[in-house]
């Protein structure tokens, strides 16, 4: 049977260097789905997020490559300054669009290019930060029937993010960032 | 229900793009979908309707509706000096060995409104090959390239190039460039008597000089993987043997049908220097 979901998609913003090493801490290397990160980040970061994120977790993280294939057991994060977008062959795509909501990479870009693809498959993620951006992709996540999950704002560094998408569509999940990556891991292993 | 939408909109996609083909000659089918299908969502709301093939009667009977869409389709966001440190590789590095030639053909591949091609004008006068260097730079956009060919840019974004000029190693001051009156600041004649602005359509054009530097900065990731290996495909048979290509600072020749054709010469710059024939 196949499996129900197939890919998770992260966004997040201002506190999210803290956010995603809490979560992605959680996953155990051999984790059963790809799990692909827009982080906000000024247009000229090195790969410092990278590197330090794949230091902490147990997963590999790496950056998100050009024509790369999606594969499980990986975070793959969004390279500064392009959007990331994946195409219906399951690989990624990158563009030097203009910023959507002021932000490249574009949370809501990312998300509703994974909506197209995995559909009903796809759970989507919005952690800690202080704008909107992401919430129509949250939306359209649920829209095309995944999964949506947002960290509860009281635990958010800043919550701006995780409620404007609690405002903008219907959250399966409201969870403390503690609580997130055990959540994904009880997912896989359906 | 959701599926067959899905289903429905692919269809109307490839009638779209199959349109466009028909009634322009421009070829979007084998552009990377991800992004082509947002652009193409963006201009169905700007038009306020509801389904991609009601787009279809409006850009085969209104040409200036055809001409907005391929205002979408081509991406006219760059700079001067963009990563600088690429352009200091090429300075540096590149521009070294090209010195021996007694022409010196460079092509600027997807120039856009011109920012990259006055660059590396730029970086010719100052090391003293400008007039022995041709500087090609095409595009399929007509409106940016006549942005291009005049060589005028909002003065607000001169701070920006400007140090973008220094990190790249400029020798200078980038002010000697331009003239800068009121709000615009125009480049220097002398800069752009040496760049040619050409239409040039990478979906059906062939090769067209011999080159000896090719840049071709963020194109390919537009492409999907058949149409980035056939554009590949001709910057490689444009190249005189040992001759440079750039890429954009994501973009790799990996997994490429010329990947064995071409060496790195700085991987981290995504500089390539095509192989010579064994």
């Amino acid at each position: 049977m196949k499996k129900k979901y197939q890919a998770v998609v992260v966004g997040a913003s201002m506190g999210g260097m803290q956010a995603l090493k809490i979560l992605l801490g959680q996953l155990p290397e051999h984790f059963q789905l790809p799990v692909i990160v827009v982080q906000h980040q000024v247009a000229d970061a090195d790969g410092f997020l990278v590197n330090y994120l794949n230091r902490q977790c147990k997963i590999r993280v790496k950056e998100a490559c050009f024509n790369e294939i999606i594969l499980a057991s990986n975070v793959y994060i969004s390279p500064p300054a392009y959007h990331l977008l994946i195409e219906e062959e399951r690989t990624f795509s990158l563009s030097v669009d203009l910023p959507v909501n002021y932000s490249i990479p574009s949370i809501d870009v990312l998300f509703e290019s994974a909506a197209d693809v995995y559909g009903e498959h796809l759970v989507g993620v919005i952690l800690t930060g202080a704008n909107s951006d992401g919430s129509q992709g949250l939306d359209k996540i649920k829209k095309a029937g995944g999964l949506t999950l947002v960290q509860d704002p009281t635990t958010a560094e800043a919550p701006e993010m995780p409620n404007s998408a609690i405002q903008a569509t219907k959250i399966d999940h409201i969870l403390g960032i503690e609580k997130i990556g055990v959540f994904l891991r009880g997912l896989a292993d359906d | 229900m959701e599926k067959e939408g899905k289903q429905l909109e692919i269809f109307e996609i490839d009638c779209l793009l199959e349109a466009i083909l028909l009634r322009y000659g421009y070829d979007f089918r084998n552009y990377a979908k991800a992004s082509l299908k947002r652009r193409i969502h963006n201009r169905l709301m700007l038009s306020n309707l509801d389904h991609v093939s009601e787009m279809i009667p409006k850009i085969l009977y209104e040409e200036g509706y055809f001409s907005d869409f391929l205002g979408d389709m081509s991406i006219t966001v760059t700079e001067m000096f963009r990563n600088p440190a690429v352009f200091k590789c090429i300075r540096q590095q590149v521009v070294a060995k090209l010195r021996t030639y007694s022409r010196i053909n460079i092509w600027n591949v997807g120039c856009a409104t011109g920012e990259e091609a006055y660059s590396i004008a730029i970086i010719l006068e100052e090391e003293g090959l400008l007039d022995k260097a041709h500087i090609y730079a095409t595009d399929y956009d007509n409106e940016a390239l006549s942005v291009a060919k005049k060589g005028i840019y909002p003065v607000s974004v001169m701070q920006k190039y400007t140090d973008n000029y220094l990190k790249a190693g400029g020798l200078g001051s980038f002010s000697d460039y331009y003239q800068a009156r009121y709000e615009v600041a125009k480049m220097k004649s002398n800069l752009g008597d040496k760049i040619t602005f050409a239409h040039h359509n990478l979906m059906r054009d062939g090769s067209f000089a011999e080159m000896h530097l090719i840049l071709c900065r963020n194109v390919l990731i537009y492409f999907n993987q058949t149409l980035q290996n056939s554009v590949l495909s001709l910057l490689r048979d444009s190249l005189v043997h040992r001759g440079f290509l750039v890429l954009g600072d994501k973009e790799t020749l990996s997994f490429s049908s010329v990947e064995d054709e071409f060496e790195a010469f700085d991987m981290e710059k995504r500089v390539y220097r095509k192989k010579n024939l064994t």
